[in-house]
């Protein structure tokens, strides 16, 4: 069992920080580094064993968390987190695989991986940090930035509709919904813990602040600005129907965890299948043959931790 | 790694007997942003004058006997630039505490 444990009483979260990487490139007032207090609080709830866990992150400002944790971390390609993590969750199912990106990497590029995992059900915990916007190259209109906003790429307001994450999810097949912003830390971090202790598809969308490119070109004022104005219209309503959740651009946001059920996963579904049409001559090679790297071993390879 | 952060923590705990937690501030690592300062429960925090090496204003401890140790500041913090923790104190009373600062909503 791999813990952290701070000597002496200090920042809970810096354990699981690269400490040599900080400061950060988040901007002032930018609400990413806010989400990842909130996994490391659930990571130290949910006493996780660290030598279990992998991140994966796809590309843009969010993507960035992959680079500053102290866990085995991938930072992929653009849109392709989703990918790498099926893959990483299939060929060693006894990781515990957090996708972390943001709201463009894991909806639009990434889109169609996000709803066939969904489908699927792979066991994966995705955490996406929806600022409204592609914040990294430069504050473009994404499938999230609500009607009326203003982008780089929308000098007179957008008009596309958006995407209402959650109830896209929830329609793939998604397990476990929840939606927090970045004011609601304890919510989201025992969000974040629930989601550990679900096996299938978890989804846990933060609203959170991209002062430097969507609050300044739409005149809301910086992050702390946001930050008061999420905790004056945000609404907790657990079990929300989700197609009532979407976003506007001044209006209420529904917060809260909207859904909670239980479906076999892709690899429940994958072995029971094999051994209805094969029978006996069909091996679970993550389980019978030792590659799963748990907690208490069975696998002899000690470089890949 | 450590002798990088310059860390502002009260002198002397005989000063402030009625804290029931403490503050530290590693000013560097801050970006100013004030999210600490608004959302302390108890006030504790005020954005300070003084710069750091990157021209921010970090914040500074405005009223030390009023901080809980609860580390809102730090879940918070975006910057990873502040945390609060808890003082040894007589167990019933640092219970009752650590319930008070809960943020339901
Ligand atoms: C294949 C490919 N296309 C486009 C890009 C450029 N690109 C980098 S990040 C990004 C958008 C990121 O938006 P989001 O996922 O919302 O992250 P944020 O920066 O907002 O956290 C884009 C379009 C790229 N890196 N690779
Ligand atoms: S551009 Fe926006 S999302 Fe990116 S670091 Fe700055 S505030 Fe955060
Ligand atoms: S929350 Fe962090 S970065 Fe923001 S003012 Fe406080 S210490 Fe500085
Ligand atoms: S630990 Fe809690 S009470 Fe103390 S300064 Fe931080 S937020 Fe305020
Ligand atoms: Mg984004």
């Amino acid at each position: 069992m791999t813990t952290l444990v701070s000597p002496i009483p200090g920042n809970p979260v810096e354990p699981f920080l690269r400490s040599d990487r900080m400061p950060h490139i988040w901007c002032p007032g930018c609400g990413i580094g806010t989400t990842v207090n909130c996994f490391a609080e659930a990571l130290i709830e949910s006493k996780i064993d660290l030598k279990t866990l992998a991140l994966v992150s796809g590309i843009g400002c969010t993507g960035r968390v992959a680079g500053y944790v102290k866990l085995d971390s991938f930072h992929t390609t653009h849109g392709r987190a989703i990918p790498f993590a099926t893959g990483l969750k299939l060929a060693n199912p006894g990781l515990n695989v957090v996708v972390y990106s943001g709201d463009g990497d894991l909806s639009a590029i990434g889109g169609n991986h996000l709803i066939h995992a969904a489908r699927r059900n792979i066991d994966l915990k995705v955490i996406c940090v929806n600022n409204l916007i592609y914040a990294m190259t430069g504050g473009q209109t994404a499938p999230t930035t609500p009607g009326h906003a203003t982008t780089s790429t929308s000098p007179y307001g957008t008009f596309e509709p958006s995407f209402n994450l959650p109830h896209l999810v929830e329609a793939a097949g998604a397990v476990y919904v929840a939606r927090w912003t970045t004011f609601h830390v304890r919510q989201l971090a025992r969000s974040i813990t629930e989601a550990f202790n679900k096996k299938g598809f978890s989804f846990i969308e933060v609203i959170s602040p991209c002062p430097t490119l969507y609050q300044r070109r739409n005149k809301m004022g910086d992050g702390l600005e946001t930050m008061k104005y999420y905790k004056e219209k945000s609404k907790t309503k657990h079990g929300a129907p989700t197609s009532e959740v979407g976003l506007t651009l001044n209006g209420e946001i529904i917060v809260g965890k909207f859904v909670d059920r239980d479906r076999p996963d892709y690899s429940t579904l994958l072995k029971a299948q094999m051994h209805e049409s094969l029978g006996d001559k069909y091996v679970d090679y993550d389980e019978e043959q030792g590659y799963a790297c748990s907690a208490d071993g069975g696998c002899e390879e000690d470089s890949c931790h | 790694m450590l002798a990088n952060l310059r860390e502002l923590t009260l002198p002397l705990v005989g000063v402030f007997v009625a804290a029931k937690g403490r503050v530290s501030i590693v000013v560097e690592r801050c970006k100013a942003c004030g999210f600490c300062v608004e959302f302390c429960p108890t006030k504790v925090l005020a954005l300070s004058s003084a710069f750091n090496s990157k021209g921010y204003h970090p914040p500074h401890v405005v009223s030390p006997e009023k901080c809980s140790g609860c580390d809102l500041c730090g879940m918070y913090c975006p910057d990873f630039a502040i945390y609060g923790h808890k003082l040894q104190a007589p167990k019933a009373e640092a219970t009752a505490e650590a319930k008070e600062v809960n943020n339901e909503g």
